[in-house]
C-alpha cells in the first residue's frame, strides 16, 4: 500500500462510513435548498398573500406547503429560517471552537498559576444558569441578532477549552516541545505552531459536535421568544408558532420541526463518523 | 478524606462568591432597570418605587446590602412580582420542579443504564441497533419538538393524559417526566454502552472470567463499577440542571415550577430574583459536583489514592 498521511487515512475511514456519507449528502441538500430554494418563489417569507390565509398543503397551488395565519408561505419561511439557523450553527461553531482551542492551548501549555486561574474562570462561567447568561449578555451587547450570536458563542466555548487544555497539558511534556523551546521558539510560536496543530483531531471531532449544539441553542432561545424575533423566521420561532396551532393544524409544527430534526440527525451522524475515523480505538 | 471535602467546599464557596459578584454587576451594566419599562408612572412615583427597593443608592452600597441580606438568609423582595419575596417565589415553585426533575433523573438513570448494558452485551445485533436508534433520536430531536408531538398523540388523540397543567394529579406528571428524561436516557445509554464495551476488555474482567466466575457475577461484581463511573460523572452536573427546573418543560406543559423564572427574571431585570436563581443553581451545581467526586472516590480506588 502507498504511504498515506494520517489525515488521508482518516478521511478514507470517514468515507467508508456509509451512514456518515449519506448524512453529508443529505445535509448538503438541505443547505442548498435553504440558500437557493427561496429564489424559486416570486415572494419572500415575510410577504403576506391575502388570497391564501392558513392554506392547507396543495402541491399545485402557489404555496405547495400552505401558508400560516398571515398568509405567509410556510415552505419559504422554513427555508429562510434554515438559512438563519445553519449560518449561526456553522459560524458559531467555528468562532466558539476557535476561542476554546486558543484558550485551552494557552492554559494547558502555560500550566502553573496561569492555568489554574484560567480554569477557575471557566469553572465560574460553568456555574451560571445558561439562559440567564445568554439574556444578560445579549442585553449588555445591545440586543439584536449579532448580540444573540455573541451570547451563544460566549456560552459554548467552555467545553472545547477544557478538552483542548487536557490535550495541551500532555503535549507540553513531550520532547518535541522541549526541543522547540531549546531551539528558541517563543511561547506564542509554540502554542500556534505545535500545540494547536497537534490538537487537530480532538478539535475536529468536538467541533463537529458544536454545530448541532449551536443550532439547538439558537432554536431553543427562539422557541422561548428570546432569540430570533418575528417577522424574521428561524426554526425555533416557527416551531413555537406551530405548537400554538397544533390542535388544528399539525403541518405548521411538523415541517420546521422535521427539518430541524433531520439536520440534527445528520450533524450527529457526521460527528460520530468523524470520531470513529479520528479515534478508531475509542469504540 | 475530610480534608478533601473541606477543600472542595471552600473552593465551591469561592466560586459561588465570584458568581454572585459577577451577576450583580453585569446585571447593572446592562441597559434598563426593573421599573424603566412602566411608561405610565410619573417620575416622582418612579423615584419613590426605586427608593423603596434601594435602587437609588450607589451600586456598591446596594451590593453590601444584598450580601448582608444573604447572611441573614434573606434573598430580598422581587421587583416584578410585587409583594412576594424571592424566597417565597422559589419556595412556591421548587416543589414542582423537584418532583418532575427527580423522577426524570431516576427514569433516565434506570432506563439509560439498562439500555446501555443491553446494547453492549448484544453488540452489533438487532437489539443494539434498535436501542441505538432510540438514543440518536433522543439526542437529535429537541424537547420542544418531541414535547408538543407527545401532547398531540397522547393527550389530544389518545386522551390518556392531560395536555398540561397539574389538575389531574400524578397523571399530569407523566408526560413532562418522560419527555424530560428522554434526552438523558439517550446520553446515558450511549455513555453506558461505550463504557461497558471498554470495561469488558479490561484485564481484571478477563481475570474474573478466567478464574471461573459466571457471566452474571463477572458483570455484577466486576464490570459494573467501571461501567457506572462515567455515568455518575455525567449524572452529577446533569441532575443539578434538571432539578432546578427545565424552562422548556415548564413552558410546554404549563408547570408552575421555577424554570420559568430564569427567563422572566432576566428579561424583566428583576435583579433580586436573578440573583436568587443564579445562587440556587450555582449552589446546587457545586453541591452535586462535590457529591459526584465523593461517589467516584468511593467506587474507584484509583481516584481515591490519586
Amino acid at each position: 500500500m502507498r504511504d498515506m498521511s494520517p489525515l488521508a487515512l482518516q478521511l478514507r475511514r470517514f468515507r467508508a462510513n456509509r451512514l456518515a456519507m449519506v448524512s453529508v449528502a443529505l445535509l448538503a441538500l438541505i443547505i442548498l435548498a435553504c440558500f437557493l430554494g427561496p429564489y424559486a418563489f416570486p415572494f419572500t417569507g415575510e410577504d403576506a398573500d391575502f388570497d391564501y390565509i392558513s392554506a392547507p398543503i396543495d402541491l399545485f397551488s402557489p404555496h405547495p406547503f400552505g401558508t400560516d395565519e398571515f398568509g405567509r408561505d410556510l415552505l419559504v419561511r422554513v427555508l429562510e429560517g434554515g438559512q438563519v439557523s445553519l449560518t449561526i450553527g456553522f459560524l458559531g461553531a467555528v468562532v466558539a471552537g476557535g476561542i476554546g482551542v486558543l484558550y485551552g492551548a494557552v492554559a494547558g501549555y502555560a500550566g502553573g498559576r496561569a492555568d489554574s486561574l484560567m480554569m477557575r474562570a471557566v469553572e465560574i462561567l460553568y456555574g451560571f444558569p445558561y439562559v440567564i447568561l445568554v439574556i444578560l449578555l445579549s442585553l449588555l451587547l445591545g440586543g439584536g441578532n449579532i448580540a444573540l450570536f455573541a451570547a451563544i458563542v460566549f456560552t459554548l466555548w467552555l467545553t472545547p477549552a477544557v478538552i483542548v487544555r487536557a490535550q495541551a497539558q500532555s503535549l507540553a511534556k513531550r520532547e518535541f516541545i522541549e526541543a522547540a523551546r531549546a531551539g528558541g521558539m517563543t511561547g506564542r510560536q509554540i502554542v500556534l505552531e505545535h500545540i494547536v496543530p497537534n490538537c487537530a483531531g480532538v478539535v475536529i471531532v468536538y467541533g463537529s459536535l458544536l454545530v448541532p449544539e449551536v443550532i439547538l441553542s439558537e432554536s431553543f432561545l427562539s422557541f422561548l421568544g428570546i432569540g430570533i424575533k418575528e417577522p424574521q423566521a428561524s426554526w425555533g420561532n416557527l416551531i413555537q408558532a406551530g405548537t400554538s396551532e397544533m390542535e388544528t393544524d399539525l403541518r405548521l409544527l411538523l415541517l420546521p420541526g422535521g427539518l430541524l430534526g433531520i439536520t440534527l440527525f445528520c450533524l450527529n451522524f457526521i460527528a460520530d463518523g468523524l470520531r470513529d475515523a479520528f479515534d478508531p480505538d475509542d469504540r | 478524606m475530610l480534608r478533601f471535602v473541606l477543600k472542595r467546599l471552600w473552593d465551591g464557596l469561592l466560586t459561588l462568591a465570584a458568581l454572585i459578584t459577577l451577576t450583580f454587576f453585569t446585571m447593572r451594566l446592562a441597559p434598563g432597570g426593573p421599573f424603566s419599562r412602566n411608561r405610565k408612572i410619573s417620575p416622582e412615583v418612579q423615584a419613590n418605587i426605586e427608593a423603596a427597593f434601594h435602587l437609588d443608592e450607589p451600586v456598591i452600597q446596594q451590593f453590601g446590602r444584598y450580601l448582608w441580606g444573604l447572611l441573614l438568609l434573606d434573598l430580598g423582595p422581587s421587583t416584578r412580582f410585587r409583594d412576594y419575596s424571592v424566597g417565597d417565589l422559589i419556595a412556591s415553585g421548587l416543589p414542582y420542579s423537584l418532583t418532575i426533575g427527580l423522577w426524570a433523573v431516576l427514569v433516565a438513570a434506570l432506563v439509560g443504564v439498562a439500555f446501555g448494558i443491553a446494547g453492549a452485551l448484544r453488540r452489533n445485533r438487532p437489539t443494539d441497533y434498535a436501542l441505538g436508534i432510540i438514543a440518536v433520536t433522543g439526542i437529535a430531536v429537541p424537547i420542544f419538538v418531541i414535547g408538543p408531538l407527545a401532547q398531540v398523540v397522547f393527550a389530544l388523540w389518545l386522551d390518556w393524559v392531560p395536555v398540561g397543567g397539574l389538575d389531574a394529579g400524578w397523571r399530569s406528571l407523566i408526560l413532562p417526566i418522560l419527555v424530560l428524561s428522554l434526552p438523558n436516557i439517550a446520553y446515558i445509554s450511549r455513555l453506558t454502552r461505550s463504557a461497558m464495551i471498554e470495561t469488558l476488555r479490561e484485564n481484571y474482567v478477563r481475570t474474573a472470567r478466567a478464574k471461573g466466575l459466571g457471566p452474571t457475577r463477572t458483570l455484577r461484581s466486576h464490570a459494573m463499577t467501571g461501567t457506572l463511573l462515567p455515568v455518575i460523572a455525567y449524572l452529577g452536573p446533569a441532575t443539578a440542571a434538571i432539578i432546578t427546573g427545565s424552562i422548556l418543560i415548564e413552558t410546554i406543559f404549563a408547570v408552575p415550577g421555577i424554570g420559568r423564572f430564569f427567563v422572566d427574571a432576566a428579561l424583566n431585570r428583576d435583579y433580586p430574583l436573578v440573583m436568587g436563581i443564579t445562587l440556587l443553581y450555582g449552589g446546587v451545581l457545586i453541591a452535586f459536583n462535590i457529591a459526584t467526586d465523593l461517589a467516584r472516590a468511593w467506587m474507584d480506588p484509583r481516584v481515591r489514592h490519586a
